[in-house]
């Protein structure tokens, strides 16, 4: 048995849950998927089985393009999580992407959170690489 | 206009220590809080007939707790809905009363946060779960406080409110605590440093937890419950104290939207149904006890209450507003002290009806001269994400 010390990882989403399976599953291929009502419009966020704006409604898997802006964000300074711990300061961010959905993610790519984040900043997606899947962050255009 | 005086506050209590050194568990909290509240209006545990409990006692709600009381209540309400859980409660008393199902409601919270280390404040982190929702977000190292600091980023980014704006909410409560002699001592066994009122600069000047938020516009994180006897007229009007009238309740829910404002709370819907029902406006209220997990839970629901138009909070509540002792200038806000200074186990909103019911008795340690109306909003879940809104009217007799 190796003494090593594990490095503490990113807690990473379930991919056998069934609302948000196909979503993770997309980003194997650094993919993003979200999902539209083929009947209403209705762009449906975070995953689901059924259209929140309709009864009948058929949901259409889209891929989003990735451009997006920071709609508010926060500098975490302290966390007790053994990852986000070494991370701190680093920036939470609520993001529109451009077709609809707001995502909770990272604003990352800055020297300095403190000062390079900003409420309507433009950002665009990358992918952080797992073995399982990959994981949607943002970085300022 | 007649307002409904269908169910009213009869007995409270409020556990008073905040630091039980884990010797004493969330369930004794809760019996020995009912036992209290009971003995206050003059009632008895025969005297029950419906249970309200968000189950954080443990097992399953409604039924262990109802053994362990001793009681065959026929109503059994197992609302759990965070810290607004309470006001819930309240209403639905309300709603079970007026409806003849019920006379004498009993409502009791206990909780060992502070003892059991329960990461609720500024130390709260993620959990695995399998809810969609969380299966989305839990990558992102989100944090309770940051989960609130993203509505103030917001407000601040809308509006041009500042931390300084903010800062008044946390003097004002901490002001209040000052003249709590139990607010004090939780203080005092919660190790606070440098227990006194605070300044402006004092908040602004704290350590910065998650932008933009400071440590002294946080919650604390104690021990505690208390407990909560509502009646029907009849019951009341032989109770040992003077009943505290359940005008107006209000409920409701938010959660992410794509497009929707951040800056909003779910009070917004359940406010103007509790004070239509009630017949009366925010402008009317001499006592404002709401749900102040962060100074920007408070700032925010008062626009949503109406006190204020969205986005002049900041400018509404400097120079002093809210304290216990300009009721001219607008309600008294949190005058026992606060989650922010005197009482936080994380599921807040019983205390939020109890202060309230003293101010209406008189009894408070800020004591509002001849308050008549008071608000108490309760906020559960995340500011920031999804939440509920309990908001509930009371009058004096
Ligand atoms: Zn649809």
């Amino acid at each position: 048995m190796s003494e090593q010390k594990k490095t503490p990882t990113r807690p990473l989403p379930r991919t056998d849950e069934l609302d948000t399976q196909a979503f993770w599953q997309a980003t194997k291929t650094k993919e993003f998927k979200y999902q539209q009502c083929s009947s209403c419009g209705t762009v449906v966020w975070y995953p689901r089985a059924h259209c929140t704006g309709c009864t009948s409604g058929k949901l259409e898997w889209k891929t989003a393009s990735g451009r997006a802006t920071v709609y508010s964000y926060s500098v975490v300074r302290q966390s007790y999580h053994p990852f986000f711990r070494n991370l701190v300061p680093y920036a939470v961010a609520w993001i529109d992407l451009e077709e609809g959905p707001r995502i909770l993610s990272n604003v990352v790519g800055v020297d300095d959170p403190l000062n390079d984040v900003s409420i309507g900043q433009a950002v665009e997606l990358e992918w952080e690489e797992h073995e399982e899947l990959c994981i949607p962050l943002f970085r300022p255009v | 206009m007649t307002q409904s005086r269908d169910a009213a506050i009869v007995g409270i209590h409020e556990y008073p220590d905040r630091d039980v050194e884990g010797e004493v568990s969330p369930l004794q909290i809760k019996a020995s809080s009912a036992a209290k509240a009971l003995e206050d209006a003059g009632l008895s545990w025969s005297d029950v007939d419906a249970i309200y409990d968000a189950g954080e006692g443990g097992g399953m709600a409604g039924l262990n707790i109802s053994e362990y009381f001793g009681l065959k209540p026929t109503v059994i309400n197992t609302t759990g809905v965070g810290g607004s859980s309470y006001e819930y409660h309240a209403a639905q008393a309300k709603r079970d009363i007026a409806a003849g199902k019920a006379k004498v409601a009993l409502l009791t919270y206990g909780s060992t946060a502070h003892s059991n280390a329960f990461a609720i404040g500024v130390g709260a982190r993620g959990g695995a779960s399998m809810h969609p929702a969380d299966n989305m977000d839990s990558f992102a190292g989100q944090t309770l406080v940051s989960n609130y600091a993203m509505v103030a980023h917001r407000h601040m980014h809308q509006y041009g409110t500042t931390s300084e704006q903010l800062a008044e909410i946390s003097i004002a409560t901490r002001m209040h605590a000052m003249r709590n002699p139990e607010a004090v001592r939780a203080m005092e066994d919660l190790e606070f440093l440098d227990i006194r009122e605070t300044t402006i600069e004092d908040v602004v000047n704290s350590r910065m937890i998650a932008d933009p938020l400071h440590l002294l516009e946080c919650c604390m994180i104690s021990d505690g419950g208390g407990a909560v006897v509502i009646a029907s007229p009849e019951v009341a009007r032989d109770c040992a104290r003077k009943p505290v009238w359940i005008l107006g309740t209000g409920e409701a829910t938010k959660y992410p939207e794509n497009g929707g404002d951040l800056t909003v709370s779910a009070a917004a819907q359940s406010a103007p149904i509790a004070f239509g029902e009630a017949g009366v406006s925010a402008a009317e209220m001499d006592i404002a006890m709401i749900y102040d997990s962060f100074s920007i839970t408070v700032l925010t629901i008062l626009e949503d209450l109406g006190f204020c138009k969205k986005g002049e909070g900041g400018d509404w509540v400097t120079g002093g507003r809210l304290r216990y002792d300009r009721p001219s200038d607008g309600p008294a806000l949190n005058t026992d002290g606060g989650g922010l200074s005197s009482n936080h186990p994380g599921m807040r909103g019983i205390f939020l009806l109890i202060e309230a019911a003293r101010q209406l008795r008189g009894e408070s340690t800020s004591q509002v001269e001849g308050a008549k109306l008071a608000v108490a909003h309760g906020n559960g879940g995340m500011l920031g994400s999804r939440h509920t809104a309990g908001t509930i009217i009371l009058g004096g007799d």
